[in-house]
């Protein structure tokens, strides 16, 4: 629970009906927000944390092994879950998922012509500890084409969803590679405020970097924090 | 003090159901939580269903849309609430519309208490889905609490002529209290979406 919650800083996050993100277009509200006093309903929320994560779940190239190792470059992405205060959010959920190491998911629906690979499934989670740290070991996912223009292909990301400490704190957002020369020129990437984007590309980490065996990356996540402004239920 | 910037939003894209909700879609993991609440049991009160499509703005249903719940029991009480939580009772559940023959979302629950004296009964709901860059929370209100209804501080806060979107219809039907609430991300009676 959060004894109060800060805004939604909507100059942090991207507008509904996005002109260079088709699928907006006939999906995201056009009708103005309007803004619900906070209660019980918005300041507590559902409750996962360490009881929801088995062992292997923070692994993914452990996680869905039948024959083998997973193909691809092994990489370690850790961070902590703070709010906009510098808090830690300790013991919430991370739950992530991505493509394979050749741009292909293991969702039926996804019909790229890369291959799949049989030990990886390509989801996991894990929940942060007390000082609000995550880890996952991962391979790093490829980039895949999809029929948003001609010759669109998204930038290698990773999925992640939070809770929080409330169902207002609630996010699901994804993660980028920096240099990734695809950033640009991805709607989704950049239907994001220009002034928040860098915050959703992770910085390349040699001190989390694995000596002969697995890349580092830090992407820490900022969850909205409390508000001074007393709750009104 | 300044504070650090909100991580920002981004969709939830068409391929989630394998990582958020991997039972109901058949994939090899178990899901955090699925379409039903935990603790239904000792929840108190009436079971219902809660189920509804999501549409785009033609009118097409939208099939790969993620629907999330959270509520209190029968008395009203949410889990964590400092005073009187139910501590057996989840108040959470999530559904993808993706595996129904329809392509509607069904949360099997009870039908909420008042959690305050004015305020009529409720679930909380967010939308997730592609297309969607930052979710969007809604509130699903009983078509049989009219008089709650009518008292209720967030309704009044939504034009008259957009509060039928918030209010869910009741049926009763061979597999028990159904509550219909379909959700219409835009058009004519565009569901009516909070800045919480």
């Amino acid at each position: 629970m959060t004894d109060s919650l800060s805004p939604r800083d909507w100059a942090s996050h991207p507008a509904y009906i996005d002109p260079g993100y088709k699928s907006t277009g006939l999906r995201g509200p056009k009708q103005p927000l309007i803004k619900l006093p906070l209660g019980l309903g918005e300041t507590l929320g559902p409750r996962f944390g360490r009881e929801h994560v088995f062992e292997k779940d923070a692994d993914l190239t452990l996680n869905g092994r039948v024959n083998g190792e997973p193909q691809g470059e092994r990489i370690i992405v850790t961070g902590r879950v703070l709010d906009e205060d510098g808090r830690a959010v300790p013991n919430t959920l991370v739950e992530i998922w991505q493509a394979n190491a050749a741009g292909r998911y293991v969702h039926s629906k996804d019909q790229h012509d890369a291959p799949l690979d049989p030990n990886f499934f390509g989801a996991g989670r894990c929940a942060t500890d007390d000082q609000g740290v995550y880890r996952f070991m991962t391979i790093k996912p490829g980039a895949y084409p999809w029929p948003n223009h001609f010759n669109a292909w998204r930038p290698n990301h990773i999925h992640l969803s939070l809770f929080g400490p409330s169902f207002g704190t609630r996010l699901v957002t994804q993660m980028y590679f920096p240099g990734d020369p695809l950033l640009p020129l991805d709607p989704i990437f950049l239907a994001t405020p220009e002034v928040a984007r860098d915050r959703l590309v992770a910085d390349f980490a040699i001190d989390v970097t694995q000596e002969a065996y697995a890349l580092g990356y830090r992407f820490d996540i900022v969850l909205r924090g409390r508000n001074a402004t007393p709750m009104e239920d | 003090m300044s504070k650090l910037g909100q991580t920002p939003s981004q969709t939830v894209g068409p391929y989630f159901a394998y990582g958020l909700t991997p039972t109901q879609y058949g994939y090899p993991l178990k899901s955090a939580a699925g379409p039903e609440v935990e603790g239904l049991a000792q929840a108190g009160g009436p079971r219902i269903r809660l189920e509804g499509c999501v549409l785009d703005g033609q009118g097409a249903v939208i099939e790969d849309a993620m629907l999330e719940i959270w509520q209190a029991d029968a008395q009203g009480r949410y889990p964590g609430a400092p005073s009187g939580a139910n501590s057996s009772f989840s108040g959470f559940a999530r559904c993808g519309t993706g595996t129904a023959p329809d392509k509607s979302y069904r949360f099997e629950t009870v039908k909420p208490g008042s959690t305050q004296a004015e305020s009529a009964p409720h679930i909380n709901m967010i939308v997730f889905s592609r297309g969607l860059l930052s979710h969007a929370y809604t509130r699903v209100y009983f078509e049989d609490e009219a008089v709650a209804n009518e008292s209720d501080p967030v309704l009044a806060l939504v034009p008259e002529a957009r509060r039928h979107t918030l209010i869910a219809k009741r049926m009763e039907t061979d597999q028990g209290i159904v509550y219909r609430f379909d959700i219409k991300m835009q058009g004519d009676s565009e569901t009516v979406f909070f800045d919480v």
